[in-house]
């Protein structure tokens, strides 16, 4: 883009006109007193420093290691949830699909991009593209195949569309050969794929 | 864990999500509400091809903001595009460094 400014007083760094208008709604709602500009800063600090996948790896590595919370989570996960600090926005009604030998789970959102925030955080840029939202659905071993994840002809794959009202969890298989593993280190080899149903645990082959 | 990436590409995703999550929380709109709207607003967005899930997946997601904001008397479009410029001209007119203010 020309721009003629001149190099001795250049002025700040215009930003792109959708920050320009995000900047103009926040100003006129903060002066209408209808938002509390702190809350706005509290809000992205807890998304980029405090929830995050390390939440879902908590709740799949005690899965993997206490059966009797396996199946409670399989059953009613939300007073558990509730206990490990892991409810709250977007995460109200969760249910959790658990990968087996002859199912592969897998989650997508049709309609926009819902995704359980309290156990994942922020969604990553392909969860939100048409291609992964349209595909997935109609070719999910294909999908799958690009992302890594080479299934078996004969193992299922499921495929799960959030709504608003109900947000997956998928709960990967535990590799074979962690079963000395404390939780801590089984949650190291739980990565965010994994639990959208994208990659397999870490040490594990298709 | 994966390697880290970004959480917001952009410093104005961040801003827009966390403006939507605080009025949501204020009761300007149930989530179920807005989920609806902005998947209409994706929806027309993917006549123009498809999208990528960066900004234009945010573009899609400030449009229905700024839609709800107007329905609710909340903000006008005339009022937002008042704002945007005035906040274009402060930035124009600020020397690079300085904090970028509105004339009071």
């Amino acid at each position: 883009m020309p721009h003629d400014h001149d190099p001795d007083h250049p002025h700040a760094l215009l930003p792109p006109d959708p920050a320009l208008r995000v900047k103009a709604l926040e100003t006129i709602l903060t002066e209408k007193g209808l938002i509390d500009p702190a809350a706005l800063d509290e809000i992205i600090d807890t998304y980029e420093h405090k929830i995050g996948p390390q939440n879902g790896a908590k709740v799949v590595a005690r899965m993997w290691s206490d059966p009797q919370f396996r199946a409670a989570m399989l059953d009613d996960p939300m007073p558990l949830l509730d206990d490990m600090g892991f409810y709250g926005r977007q995460g109200e009604h969760m249910v959790i699909v658990e990968n087996t030998p002859e199912v592969h789970n897998v989650v997508v959102c049709t309609l926009c991009s819902c995704y359980p925030w309290p156990l994942l955080g922020i969604p990553p840029g392909w969860y939100k593209s048409d291609a992964y939202r349209s595909r997935v659905v109609r070719e999910p071993r294909k999908v799958l195949a690009e992302f890594g994840v080479d299934l078996p002809e004969d193992k299922k794959v499921r495929v799960w569309d959030s709504t608003a009202e109900i947000r997956y969890l998928v709960v990967p298989e535990r590799p074979s050969g962690t079963d000395g593993l404390s939780e801590t280190e089984l949650e190291a080899l739980v990565s965010r794929d994994s639990m959208i149903g994208t990659a397999l645990a870490k040490g594990l082959k298709a | 864990m994966s390697k880290p990436t970004p959480i917001f590409e952009a410093p104005w995703h961040a801003q827009l999500f966390a403006l939507t999550v605080h009025l949501h929380e204020k009761g300007v709109f149930t989530w179920p509400d807005w989920t609806v709207d902005f998947g209409v607003t994706l929806a027309d967005h993917r006549l123009s091809g498809d999208l990528n899930g960066g900004d234009d997946y945010f573009n899609a997601w400030l449009a229905t903001l700024e839609r709800v904001l107007q329905d609710n008397k909340m903000a006008s479009g005339a009022a937002v595009e008042d704002m945007r410029s005035a906040w274009e001209q402060a930035y124009l007119s600020t020397p690079h460094g300085h904090p970028v203010k509105l004339p009071a």
